[in-house]
């Protein structure tokens, strides 16, 4: 038999690096467990410019998350505040209007950039003994038994984990492996995305208008800039991205208006497909999905980060919760309880953004009538308004304490 | 009943626990109701000893350097996780099937418990000591229970603690225990409890102070059906914890 290298035992192995896999490992290793991170792609590229053009629009419970693990102090002068949130159905006057004062002090979300994010992780999960990331690494296998989980990786070595999350994105390798069936649909729909420069200051106001071809929106970042996530039907959208820069900002400024003076473009532009995958199950013996691999949610309203944010909440919370039990922190009582805890949450958040797309991308004049009337009815209930509100910051129904603030 | 004279144990129950064994670990099989009552009784015995021995328990190993004594352990759903909070975990059980299990299981997860096959007056013989000592879901399954609290008495150490869990002797604990649990639910097999065998708080609470030890605690296990989990919580109509401890030095 070949000489094996020893294996190392840890508590949580997490496949997949990127915002959701080191998020959680940050969360489960700040509590006290043994963590590995095993991620493909190498640290420094993903932190480069060209590799991830978008911003996340961080509600204010995802900020509650990042400052109880830690990470919030590393991007605080990296975020800028959503102050306002403005919707509009197209060129209808009738507006929503989401004021953070409505609710208290508190903004109502924070926009960052993608790779600004991921240095900020690098930086807190750096800082961490119990946490061990392997990247660039592949994992080359995996195997569940009764007791525990067996990786091998790319670099020779093995890893034993009580408990594998896979954060390994919406493809997911884990979820396939574990056989876990998906459902969703294309919304035949590409979101463009880019930076703009201003000439006048966003005042921390974030603009949603909702067109038939899908979502407009403006979300304000540090200095005078705005990040585009702009929604057209795929041939459209091709259109646009085959143009020179000068003509694309044109199209551009039609959509987003004079109210904030010239624009110039800020960097590339870069294109994503639009649709949507929700994992049937979210757990396998010995494996919890989280992030992406769990759901692919429409952009609409800025929540996908954000649900797997509050996955991560969860998933942690039970964990950490467990071991100080010294529970097995893979065993089938966790995993039932984040399966059950995260489902409603999901399928609401599905339901939402879903129904919210087929609302809006939609000109038929009736459907007009009724989402203008329901805008404009929203508005004047200030209840409804604020049960709203608080769900796009992250923070209604049964929420873990990371979320409303608390430590692990 | 067969039970012997000078023994707390009867023979009867263990027979009926022994066909079952193989199935210990599995949280949908037989023991089901104990795997989801094991995060309540294990955060109550948590709490209550971190307490009692000035520990953390956030920090890892919170127990390191203690004893403790899990008496009638069966497969060892409390052993394990004892052991992983860093206590030098003895599980006794009179059940060598169920023991057979345990050793298995433990190994399987890298833990080092000492199980025998003996009963409490063996260990007590032995001048072994314990810094705790549990004795739960057992006590309704003695011969005599007052005979069985003085023996797990006389394994605690001075300063130490004893902490054991019972059904009430109540209407509602037969409804659930025995009526919803055996019968309408089959989450016990039937003929695991015997009403008349269970203890009302009053009588255990005499029980642990003629064995010598000052009661700290009662609190009630409740189920919650929203969450679908177990809970402490003050009522003690159907199943409750005592924490009592030794007077002494540590």
């Amino acid at each position: 038999m070949a000489k094996q290298k020893a294996e190392q035992r840890v508590d949580l192995a997490v496949v997949g690096g990127g915002l959701s896999g080191l998020t959680l490992g940050i969360a489960c290793a700040s509590a006290g467990l043994s963590v590995a991170v095993v991620d493909r792609e190498d640290p420094a590229a993903t932190m480069a410019a060209p590799y991830d053009g978008r911003t996340t629009a961080v509600a204010y419970g995802s900020q509650q998350v990042l400052a109880g693990i830690g990470v919030w102090k590393f991007l605080e002068p990296e975020a800028e505040p959503i102050r306002e949130i403005r919707v509009a159905d197209g060129e209808s006057p009738l507006f929503l209007h989401y004021d953070h004062r409505d609710l208290g002090t508190a903004p109502l979300g924070f926009i960052v950039e993608n790779r600004l994010l991921r240095r900020g992780l690098h930086q807190r999960a750096r800082a961490l003994s119990g946490l061990d990331l392997r990247a660039p690494c592949r994992v080359e296998s995996t195997e569940f038994s009764n007791g525990s989980a067996v990786l091998r990786l790319s670099d020779g070595q093995t890893l034993r984990a009580a408990l594998v999350a896979g954060c390994d994105g919406r493809h997911s390798p884990l979820r396939e492996a574990a056989g876990i069936k998906t459902f969703g649909t294309n919304y035949r729909q590409t979101a463009l995305v880019c930076t703009v420069r201003h000439e006048l200051p966003h005042d921390g106001v974030a603009v949603e208008h909702f067109r038939s071809s899908g979502p407009f929106a403006i979300l304000p970042m540090t200095g005078n800039r705005s990040s585009i996530v702009w929604t057209e039907r795929p041939d459209d959208a091709k259109r646009l991205l085959a143009l020179n820069n000068a003509a694309f900002t044109r199209e551009l400024a039609r959509r987003f208006g004079d109210h904030l003076g010239e624009l110039t473009l800020d960097g590339d532009r870069w294109s994503y497909p639009l649709s949507l995958l929700i994992a049937k199950r979210y757990t396998a013996p010995r494996l919890a999905l989280v992030g992406d691999a769990a759901h692919v949610i429409h952009p609409i309203a800025g929540q996908g980060w954000n649900l797997g944010v509050r996955d991560i909440a969860a998933l942690a919370e039970l964990v950490v919760d467990a071991s100080r039990l010294g529970l097995d922190i893979g065993g089938g009582e966790v995993l039932r309880r984040y399966e059950r805890w995260r489902r409603f949450d999901i399928m609401t958040l599905v339901a939402v953004t879903d129904g919210l797309n087929r609302l809006f991308a939609n000109d038929a004049p009736p459907i007009r009538l009724i989402r203008d009337l329901g805008l404009a009815a929203v508005h004047r209930a200030p209840r409804l308004k604020r049960f709203l509100m608080r769900h796009a910051m992250g923070t209604v129904g049964d929420s873990p304490r990371l979320v409303r603030g608390e430590t692990l | 009943m067969t039970a012997d004279r000078q023994t707390s144990i009867d023979r009867d129950e263990i027979a009926r626990f022994s066909a079952l064994a193989p199935q210990w670990w599995d949280e949908d099989g037989p023991f089901r109701p104990l795997h989801r009552l094991n995060p309540a009784r294990l955060s109550y015995v948590r709490d209550r000893l971190a307490a009692h021995f000035s520990r953390d328990p956030k920090q890892p190993r919170p127990f390191a350097g203690l004893r403790l004594l899990d008496i009638g352990c069966g497969g060892g759903l409390m052993c394990e996780p004892l052991t992983r909070l860093g206590f030098t975990v003895t599980g006794i059980d009179a059940d060598e099937a169920a023991l057979g299990v345990a050793r298995d299981h433990a190994e399987g997860q890298g833990l080092a418990i000492d199980y025998r096959a003996q009963n409490a007056e063996d260990l007590a013989a032995e001048n072994i000591r314990f810094d705790a000592v549990l004795a739960l879901e057992v006590v309704e399954h003695a011969a005599d229970p007052t005979l069985f609290i003085a023996q797990a008495a006389a394994l605690v150490k001075s300063g130490g603690a004893l902490i054991a869990s019972t059904l009430n002797r109540t209407p509602a604990a037969f409804l659930v225990a025995i009526l919803g649990a055996e019968y309408v639910m089959r989450w016990l097999p039937r003929g695991t409890h015997e009403y008349g065998k269970f203890r009302r708080p009053s009588e255990l609470a005499r029980d642990l102070r003629s064995a010598g030890l000052s009661l700290g605690d009662i609190s009630g296990l409740g189920y919650d059906p929203w969450r679908d989990r177990w809970r402490i919580q003050p009522g003690l109509r159907v199943n409750y914890l005592t924490f009592a401890t030794k007077p002494g030095a540590q």
